[in-house]
């Protein structure tokens, strides 16, 4: 059994363990979980060490692990990661902590069955990123969504029904859409669909990955509009995409702390991944062929998402839409098909993934102290809680891109490679894209001015206290991230480079051949060092 | 045919004798001792059992050899279909015994019953004349008449009988009035010579309305629409063991013999009627998972999903390929042992009211029994196709077969309908786990436990390692679907 192995099932050994306990014991309980996901991500940070970062070809793909599961299917239990997945793995180990360890006062009744479920959850995130088998990443792609599905519906707000269900079946649409499209690439390989005049180029049945990223040119065109149809449903819900977008405001609202956390950093970060793993190397064509309603999409998720976000009077409702917005950028810059836009693209997942997450960390602590979401309930709370809104203001501006931190480094990766996409070929998208930033500043500060400035009016809120250890600690971890990233990428992008390569080679094999329009002057330039120029 | 043909029908004449001797048994030496039918009832089942596996054994070449006036067949099709049979029928045996007890009707007749009803069900498994499975159709279909109106005093009982029998002859009529069109035209009832005799016609009308009829007769029995109007009130009105039995093993026979007489013996006409049968799936998928979102007891709801289940299992019979034959042995599997432990946990409920019928009855279910509060939570999500469950593997062969066979659209119809029907499944378990109160007791008794506790392992271990079940599928259906391809080459 290999690391990832070992890393994946980590968290449902903890799970086990847990369900064998008292349910009682929840001190004990509570112990078992965080030492699992501390062991967890420890152990994961073997993967950052021994990373071999200039793997290209057959190494591209490291800690590989491959055994037999339905032969006769030709389906394998294949596990694998690139720069990319590794970074999401690392992501989904840090924030299996965060969230454990915010439930502790959060979370007051069937303890039990939370930390069981919180740690299932981790086991199908983090599979769901090693997989590269395409039967294995969909069973561990619906895994997913039962123990969300109950943290949602169990422990979330006073609509949590409404949201649990909304989330799982809309989830769930999309994800049998893309089974559909899963199948049709495998008779692909194999036998083709005669009924249809589709001729197979009749190799060895398989759902690995890898064979279809070789195989994927040579599907016609037609198919592969309508193979990336179903890709799209699939993965543009979990992003989400506009309009699909409408069960994220809720599930995001309705849930715990914890549950928000996870959603915001890692779920929706599945439907990124999925693009950039899937649906971007394996259809060059369906994604050029897709790619202006793909681009609007994403451009009326950032401003309209903006916008949208400006109105909300409920914080945890004005966050969920703001990663509308985010996301949109994210899908943007991937959909440059260009290296810079695809790292930026990457790199904003994580960004996204840490700023919002330690938005929602933060939200979650205030509604334990206040029971309230609502933005007018507040207001002078930078007098009452001093640390609190430092740390505020650190994740806010980290969100709305300020240099130095860690959104900039994203966004203006991603602005420069949709500026210079050779597939866009106008500059007017990352002009659009850019109001949107600066909606992003107008909403967060807005909402800081409103929540933290101002007379402390509200008597409730005179008696709040400010953050004690264990939750200044769960932030400050995150702020270290947000700064580090933010002055000294170079690292990410390190890890990077390979595996964006490799995609854009897949989907845009003509952006090696030919030198970007104007600038930067050379290909692939290390970005750090431009920001550092600016 | 010589005397040692006989073998062939071993396991059906142990069962005959078997179901005879539970009639007798309560009036020579088992007078007075009801609780013995249980026992006797299982013994006769392990005996039917190894004769199926002797039978198999003695038999030399199993996929080639026809017997009884080229009636009758042992091959590995209908072994596998025998064994799901009776393991089926153990289980309802268990699942029945409480629910009987205390009640005055008998319980020797009731195993009785479901034993003939075991022996049509083989007969049809190895029913390769039209007439073969018709006999055998009837004996299933004439014993759970009178099991769904066992109780005879309770209202609902008789009258979901009432409804069944009628229904159900009617559509035995149109099934025997289709069967004598294909024979006059065709000129045999042997599936074999009937899809010699069609190779070499071409369309015409008489056939046609026969191949109608036929379908229509047995789209009736596994309740698909637009035939599917007696199933909601008849599984609601049914003592509950015995729709779990109607759900279950009724189905999975009428599912053999469709197949079977579809990919043999109609195998030339299918590009006719494959575009029926595609619209009949389509609307039994789209109506089943519709129509179950706003039932509120339990049986309906789970009479309507059973109807999208017959669509999904009609997209392996439409696909005509190999992977669809192994699909709809697969989801006959695995749609079995789901069922069973759904109504092993409804039983739970039950005991003698009818608690355990309405979705409120589930009502904070995890606390009072944690355990198959969890098992109906796999159960339903092997309903819905999630993995790691085995319903995943069902529905996997059964929407590649439509992917592969170039029916994408309906495969896109089963797949957002599967998607829907998430939504009433977990209804339960929102009940179960998202809402609290509910009084109604919950008796577990062994044998509930022990069918709910197999249930919940065969659905997951088959969902994680399912390789065993695929296998023995491709193998047992091979003779169908290498007779099928013939076929399609030869035309």
């Amino acid at each position: 059994m290999g690391i990832l192995n070992i890393i994946t099932y980590i968290p449902l050994a903890g799970a086990v363990l847990i369900l064998l306990m008292s349910r009682n014991a929840t001190r004990g309980i509570r112990m078992v979980a965080t030492a699992t996901a501390v062991i967890d991500f420890i152990v994961s940070l073997y993967l950052w060490q021994n990373f071999d970062r200039a793997g290209t070809g057959a190494k591209l793909f490291q800690f590989r692990e491959t055994y037999e599961w339905i032969p006769s299917l030709g389906v394998k239990y294949d596990f694998g990661i690139d720069g990319i997945a590794m970074l999401l793995v690392l992501l989904t180990t840090f924030f299996g902590i965060i969230a454990v360890v915010s439930s502790y006062t959060a979370i007051t009744f069937r303890e039990k069955e939370y930390y069981t479920l919180l740690l299932m959850l981790q086991t199908g995130m983090i599979g769901t990123f090693c997989a590269l088998d395409f039967f294995l990443f969909y069973v561990f792609w619906e895994i997913m969504l039962v123990p969300m599905y109950f943290i949602i519906g169990i422990w979330g707000g006073s609509r949590r029904l409404y949201a649990a269900i909304k989330f799982f079946l809309y989830t769930l649409a999309g994800s049998v859409l893309m089974l559909l499209s899963i199948l049709a690439l495998y008779f692909f390989n194999d036998g083709g669909i005669p009924f249809l005049n589709i001729k197979g180029l009749g190799n060895e049945a398989t759902f690995s990955v890898l064979q279809f990223h070789e195989i994927g040119h040579l599907i016609p065109p037609t198919l592969q509009f309508w193979l990336f149809a179903g890709f799209f449903f699939g993965f543009a819900i979990k992003v989400p995409m506009f309009p699909f977008h409408t069960w994220l405001p809720d599930a995001h609202t309705e849930a715990p702390t914890a549950g928000s956390i996870i959603l915001a950093a890692v779920l929706l970060k599945m439907g990124t991944y999925g693009f950039v793993r899937f649906a971007l190397p394996i259809l060059p064509s369906g994604t050029k062929e897709w790619l202006i309603p793909l681009v609007i999409l994403s451009l009326i998720g950032i401003i309209y998402g903006a916008l949208v976000t400006l109105v909300q009077k409920d914080m945890k409702k004005l966050i969920a839409y703001s990663s509308v917005s985010h996301l949109g950028f994210v899908m943007l810059g991937m959909f440059a098909l260009n290296p810079m836009g695809i790292r930026g693209s990457v790199l904003q997942m994580i960004n996204h993934g840490i700023s919002t997450g330690a938005l929602f960390l933060l939200v979650g602590i205030i509604y334990e102290r206040r029971h309230s979401r609502l933005i007018a309930d507040y207001g002078g709370l930078a007098k009452q809680m001093p640390m609190f809104a430092a740390l505020f203001l650190i994740a806010a501006l980290s969100s709305m891109g300020l240099p130095a931190l860690n959104g900039f480094i994203g966004e203006f990766t991603i602005l420069l490679g949709v500026a210079n996409s050779q597939a866009y070929g106008t500059i007017a998208y990352a002009v659009i894209a850019a109001v949107g930033i600066v909606l992003g500043a107008a909403y967060l500060l807005w909402l800081y001015q409103r929540v933290f400035w101002g007379p402390l009016d509200n008597p409730a809120n005179a008696t709040l206290k400010d953050l004690n250890l264990r939750e200044f600690g769960l932030v400050f971890a995150l702020v270290i991230l947000m700064v580090w990233i933010g002055i000294y990428p170079k690292p990410l992008f390190d890890v990077l480079e390979k595996p964006v390569d490799y995609v854009v080679r897949k989907v845009e094999p003509a952006y090696f051949d030919k030198q970007p329009m104007t600038y930067p002057s050379t290909p692939a330039p290390a970005e750090h060092d431009e920001v550092a120029a600016k | 045919m010589t005397w040692s043909d006989t073998i062939y029908l071993l396991p059906e004449i142990v069962i005959s004798i078997g179901a005879s001797l539970l009639l007798l048994a309560p009036v020579t030496i088992f007078r007075g001792r009801s609780r013995a039918a249980k026992w006797v009832t299982l013994a006769i089942l392990a005996i039917t059992a190894i004769s199926v596996v002797v039978a198999s054994q003695l038999v030399v070449d199993l996929d080639q050899t026809q017997t009884f006036a080229a009636m009758f067949a042992l091959d590995k099709f209908a072994i596998f279909f025998k064994l799901l049979f009776i393991i089926t029928i153990a289980m309802l045996v268990l699942l029945s015994e409480d629910y009987l007890r205390g009640t005055r009707y008998s319980e020797w007749e009731y195993y009785s019953l479901l034993a003939f009803a075991l022996c049509g069900m083989m007969f049809m498994a190895s029913g390769v004349h039209l007439v073969a499975i018709y006999i055998g159709l009837e004996l299933m279909s004439l014993s759970s008449y009178i099991l769904a109106g066992y109780f005879k005093n309770e209202q609902k009982s008789t009258e979901a009988a009432m409804k069944y029998f009628i229904l159900g002859t009617v559509s035995s009529a149109i099934l025997l009035y289709g069967i004598s069109l294909i024979y006059g035209v065709t000129g045999s009832m042997n599936l074999l010579r009937i899809a010699d005799a069609m190779s070499t016609l071409v369309t015409n009308d008489a056939l046609m309305f026969g191949i109608m009829l036929l379908g229509a007769g047995l789209c009736f029995k596994i309740a698909a629409v637009p035939f599917h109007v007696w199933t909601p009130d008849v599984y609601e009105g049914a003592p509950t063991p015995i729709t779990a039995f109607l759900s279950t093993a009724s189905k999975a026979a009428a599912f053999a013999i469709f197949a079977r007489i579809f990919y043999v013996g109609l195998h030339h006409f299918r590009l006719d009627w494959q575009y029926v049968l595609a619209t009949i799936a389509a609307l039994s998928m789209i109506l089943g998972n519709l129509a179950a979102i706003t039932q509120d007891s339990v049986k309906r709801m789970i009479a309507y999903s059973s109807i999208g289940h017959a669509g999904y299992v009609l997209l392996g019979i439409i696909a005509v390929s190999e992977i669809g034959l192994n699909g709809i042995l697969v989801y006959s599997v695995v749609y079995l042992f789901a069922t069973l432990g759904i109504w092993a946990v409804v039983l739970m409920l039950a005991k003698h009211e009818y608690a355990g019928e309405m979705v409120d009855d589930f009502d904070g279910l995890h606390r009072r029994a944690p355990l198959w509060a969890f098992a109906m939570v796999v159960f339903l999500l092997s309903l819905g196709g999630i993995p790691p469950t085995a319903g995943f593997i069902g529905k996997y062969f059964l929407f590649a077969a439509a992917v592969k066979s170039g029916f994408g659209w309906l495969a896109i119809v089963a797949v957002l309908m599967s998607a829907v029907s998430m939504f009433f499944y977990f209804r339960i378990v929102m009940a179960m786990y998202l809402r609290d109160g509910g009084e109604a007791e919950v008796v577990t008794t062994g044998g509930l436990k022990f069918v709910a506790a197999v249930c919940l392992v065969v659905t997951l271990l088959l969902g994680i390692l399912p390789t065993p079940l695929v296998d023995e599928a491709a193998r047992s259906g091979k003779w169908v679907a290498t007779r099928a391809a013939a076929l399609t080459n030869g035309r």
